[in-house]
């Protein structure tokens, strides 16, 4: 196995096993999406529109919640200082690390918003819109959530500190995604998406150098 | 053949100047230890060899056959890390973790020799978290030998081992440096081995 995959599938599986947080985000997603109609009420109209909204935050919030473990796990066991000292430079090791986060978590998250959109009456066109937005936006969250990630990985209860980073860059993601959604309903496509995969391509393209950094900043301290 | 040559190091953590001017060279076959108080700076010089640190001023320079390394990036491939933490995943079972480094830091080697070596052998498939503190600095031994690298950099190597553990180290140790490696190890406990000895924080 190359050290790129080993360390892929290492942490898929951690991210799969006990404590590791991929089920906890789905649970959380499905849980806070589930909500969201009994508090809105039986208006078909309303949450077919705001389906697109609410499954977007939610997904974001719920890819944050494993998000802060992603260096932090590593670097208080002493494992970052080992990958760091690995031959596969840290800028692949967070790419790595951020497409197993992404597997394991905005994958899965992209899937069940099908069966969630359910709830929403969502018509099959915009369900189409979510689960493409999503499948194109969650790379984004995850790119930009390492970020946050490996800056705040020394700081104890940084979790609490990585929504206030992570959130505000997120939003052109929130807009676009949800956007799509709305543009599938009102059959007027306004070019969402395209701007959304962008947004993401660049995400994904300079994440790994910006946390890489940031490990390298927080393994000096 | 590998040298650690250091000229002029200096270190400064927190405003505080650890050791200055520090210059020493090792050649394959030594072994250094690292004396002195808690806070005189052994795993900072540990750090700063890895290139985890950036030296506040000197040089580090790693010499084999091929090539001479004085970048981070450079030595990093040529740097064993024994941290004082063990790096062990309590989710994942003992022999999982070792094929894992194995394959990050691309050996094909195999993993069922050093087990045994380091008394692993019977835990192969248990999970991390039902290790012993003693198990896992004898699971990290074990890493640091499969990997494959010249230069050991040692962080209290005998922490939590038994009397065997600790013998099992200095024999790690001196094969090691038979075989033309090189090792730093940060002690408070003698190595029973013979070594050069740098005593840090004994100045200023």
């Amino acid at each position: 196995m190359t050290p790129f995959l080993a360390l892929l599938v290492r942490d898929i599986r951690l991210a799969m096993r006990a404590g590791g947080g991929a089920a906890l985000a789905l649970a959380f997603f499905a849980a806070v999406v589930t909500l969201v109609p009994l508090a809105v009420g039986p208006d078909l109209k309303l949450l077919a529109r705001i389906a697109g909204g609410v499954l977007w935050v939610a997904a974001v919030l719920a890819a944050l919640l494993s998000l802060d473990r992603l260096f932090q796990a590593d670097f208080e066991d002493g494992s970052l200082d080992l990958i760091a000292l690995a031959p596969l430079p840290l800028e692949l090791s967070a790419f790595a690390k951020t497409a197993a986060h992404w597997l394991a978590t905005g994958l899965p998250l992209t899937v069940l918003s099908a069966l969630l959109a359910v709830l929403f009456d969502l018509p099959a066109k915009g369900t189409g819109a979510l689960v493409l937005s999503l499948l194109i936006g969650t790379p984004a969250v995850s790119s930009i959530g390492a970020v946050g990630a490996a800056l705040t990985l020394s700081i104890r209860r940084g979790g609490l500190i990585l929504p206030l980073i992570v959130l505000p860059l997120l939003a052109p993601a929130v807009i676009f995604g949800s956007g799509a959604v709305l543009a599938a309903l009102d059959a007027a496509p306004n070019g969402s998406l395209l701007f959304l995969a962008a947004f993401s391509l660049l995400a994904v393209l300079l994440s790994p150098f910006a946390a890489a950094a940031s490990v390298r900043l927080n393994l000096a301290a | 053949m590998i040298v650690l040559e250091i000229e002029g190091l200096s270190c400064i953590r927190g405003h505080r100047v650890l050791f200055r001017d520090m210059s020493l060279s090792l050649k394959a076959g030594s072994l250094l230890s690292l004396e002195g108080p808690n806070g005189a700076g052994k795993t900072s010089l540990l750090r700063l060899i890895a290139g985890f640190l950036q030296p506040a001023a000197g040089t580090i320079r790693l010499r084999t056959n091929e090539i001479t390394a004085a970048d981070p990036d450079e030595r990093a491939a040529l740097i064993g890390w024994l941290g004082h933490q063990d790096a062990v995943k309590p989710q994942m079972s003992v022999r999982e973790q070792l094929v894992f480094w194995i394959s990050l830091y691309g050996g094909g080697r195999d993993p069922c020799g050093a087990m045994t070596a380091f008394g692993l052998a019977a835990l192969a498939d248990v999970p991390g978290q039902y290790l012993s503190a003693g198990q896992k600095r004898r699971l990290a031994l074990a890493r640091l030998t499969l990997c494959g690298r010249p230069l050991w950099l040692l962080d209290e190597p005998f922490a939590a081992l038994d009397t065997s553990g600790k013998a099992l180290v200095a024999k790690t140790v001196s094969a090691h440096c038979a075989a033309g490696g090189l090792a730093v190890a940060a002690t408070h406990e003698p190595l029973g081995l013979s070594c050069e000895t740098l005593r840090l924080g004994v100045a200023s």
